[in-house]
């Protein structure tokens, strides 16, 4: 077993594979409010991405153990699925947001204490290093539910890295 | 001597489903819990469930707690709820099972069928120190965490990768608690992929192919523990890891909790997916004990989402054997429930179950053509 593939093993994303996809880089550029960014990539039973989606940009599963396939066309970046998902792997990424090196993830967040809006953050990569500094735009809580959605605005080339948020202490 | 049409043991997620769906059919139910409060281990279950929106998928364990409890208190003229009242033994000579109640009142209660839905028992490594003050079992933490909001801590050591030990872990970094790492003997985590990938992007390492070795302790409590490397043979290598932590947790697997079905004399079969112990059963989730059903982790150990599901089972076929319904209403009710159930073990996770479930059900897989 290769290094890569423990590494994957321990729930690092090592490549984008089924339900764990990157939209359509042409649509994306120009998509405002951004589109989902899936990373899902094992058969487990659960839908509620597909299930609470008001588009159905998720397409509806056909076995509850199916992995997430999107229809970019129809997803509006509403985030519903950052906050439903029950494995917090759901994401929204907006490449039209703000100036040309910036870009706004919309992610989930379920730590306490919940970032401010206005607030410089660090930005995590997916085993948990501070990639860079991002600036807190937005916290929701869609549901009502205790898990927030964090809007951060990021630099552009670090957007297929960071995957959460931390407060700066 | 007390009487009751059905007994429900235990009353978290299985015994819960169970005692409500009897009742909603006209079953007059006693459901009886050792701990002071009812809910088993969903009052501890913080995150959101998996499944689909029949299981309350993307809603809080502590959440669908409250929704049974609402069931359970619309349906109160039928249920009486005996709870910090443990069944110590099953008497089948007369019928009778001893509960005893508030650690102080003998009660013999005589049901007429009873659902064991007991749960399980957390297993526990052998190593050095392992009886060290610091040393915890994953329930214990999420009780102490979660139920008393004791601080369990300040660094903790998982020991499995298993859902309970990644969402346990998730849960520790939610109240404040620092996770040193998590340790894995397996070359992968045994839990949902999703639930790893969680705690690895916000820092915590994840130790595959590594097992414990020995807590270090210091002025009588844990002060670290060494871990070391196994090779793809699962042998010990020479590399060993000093890990600094104040807290060890073990979440390496359950155990059925089968003692009443012992005593019923239910026909017993060991089968390792179901990770021990369990009773033989039929599409019904009825024991070779006839007046004996089984549902949720007593009957082999799965998710709480089937576990609910089995609750249900259970509890409209014993509304069945008691005549409360037949006919259509039961059977269309029925297939739905085994529906919902076998969605839920389809896929690959579900395949061990699925094997496990072939070893100790006494009938096809077709589950619905026995209705």
């Amino acid at each position: 077993m290769t290094e890569k593939e423990l590494l994957f093993n321990s729930g690092v994303l090592t490549e984008r594979c089924p339900g764990a996809e990157l939209p359509p880089r042409e649509l994306w550029e120009k998509k405002k409010n951004g589109l989902v960014v899936i990373e899902c990539p094992q058969r487990i039973p659960c839908n509620p991405c597909a299930s609470s989606c008001p588009t159905g940009a998720i397409r509806p599963f056909k076995d509850i153990n199916d992995t997430p396939a999107i229809d970019y066309e129809k997803c509006i970046g509403c985030a519903k699925c950052v906050a439903q998902c029950p494995g917090l792997a759901c994401f929204v990424v907006d490449l039209t947001y703000g100036e040309a090196d910036e870009a706004l993830v919309k992610l989930p967040f379920e730590m306490l204490p919940v970032p401010v809006e206005g607030t410089s953050v660090d930005c995590l990569n997916r085993v948990g290093e501070a990639v860079a500094k991002g600036k807190v735009l937005h916290v929701t809580e869609p549901l009502r539910d205790k898990t927030r959605v964090v809007h951060v605005v990021v630099p552009r080339d670090r957007v297929m890295d960071i995957r959460a948020v931390r407060v700066v202490k | 001597m007390r009487e009751t049409e059905v007994l429900v043991i235990g009353g978290g997620p299985a015994g819960l489903s169970a005692a409500v769906e009897a009742a909603s059919h006209g079953c007059d139910v006693t459901l009886v819990d050792s701990d002071l409060a009812l809910g088993g281990q969903l009052v501890k279950q913080t995150h959101k469930f998996f499944g689909s929106e029949a299981e309350y998928a993307g809603t809080r364990g502590i959440k669908i707690a409250k929704i049974l409890f609402e069931e359970l208190e619309a349906a109160k003229d039928r249920v009486t709820v005996l709870s910090n009242t443990t069944a110590n033994g099953f008497y089948p000579d007369d019928g009778v099972v001893a509960l005893v109640k508030d650690e102080e009142e003998y009660i013999r209660l005589r049901p007429k069928k009873t659902i064991v839905a007991t749960g399980a028992m957390e297993r526990l490594l052998p190593f050095p120190n392992n009886d060290a003050p610091g040393v915890y079992g994953a329930g214990a933490i999420q009780t102490l965490m979660n139920v008393y909001g004791v601080f369990p801590g300040e660094r903790v050591l998982m020991i499995g990768a298993g859902n309970i030990g990644l969402i346990v872990s998730y849960q520790l970094m939610q109240a404040g608690v620092e996770i040193a790492g998590i340790v894995e003997f397996m070359p992968k985590v045994g839990g949902y992929w999703v639930h790893a990938a969680k705690v690895r992007r916000l820092g915590v390492p994840i130790y595959l192919r590594h097992t414990i070795t020995d807590a270090i302790v210091e002025k009588g409590v844990v002060a670290g523990a060494h871990i070391q490397r196994v090779d793809e043979k699962g042998r010990p290598t020479e590399e060993i890891r000093k890990i600094d932590c104040d807290t060890i947790c073990m979440a390496v697997g359950l155990i059925p909790t089968a003692e009443i079905l012992w005593q019923a004399g239910c026909k017993m079969t060991y089968v390792p997916e179901l990770c021990g112990h369990v009773p033989q059963r039929n599409a019904f989730m009825q024991t070779t004990n006839p007046n004996f059903w089984v549902a949720g982790d007593a009957s082999g150990i799965e998710e709480a989402s089937a576990a609910m599901v089995e609750g249900r089972i259970s509890g409209i076929s014993i509304a069945r054997a008691l005549g409360r319904i037949q006919g259509e209403a039961f059977q269309e009710r029925y297939l739905e429930l085994w529906q919902r159930l076998s969605n839920l073990r389809a896929g690959e996770v579900g395949a061990k179950i699925r094997s496990g479930l072939e070893k100790c059900s006494n009938c096809g897989c077709d589950w619905g053509e026995e209705a």
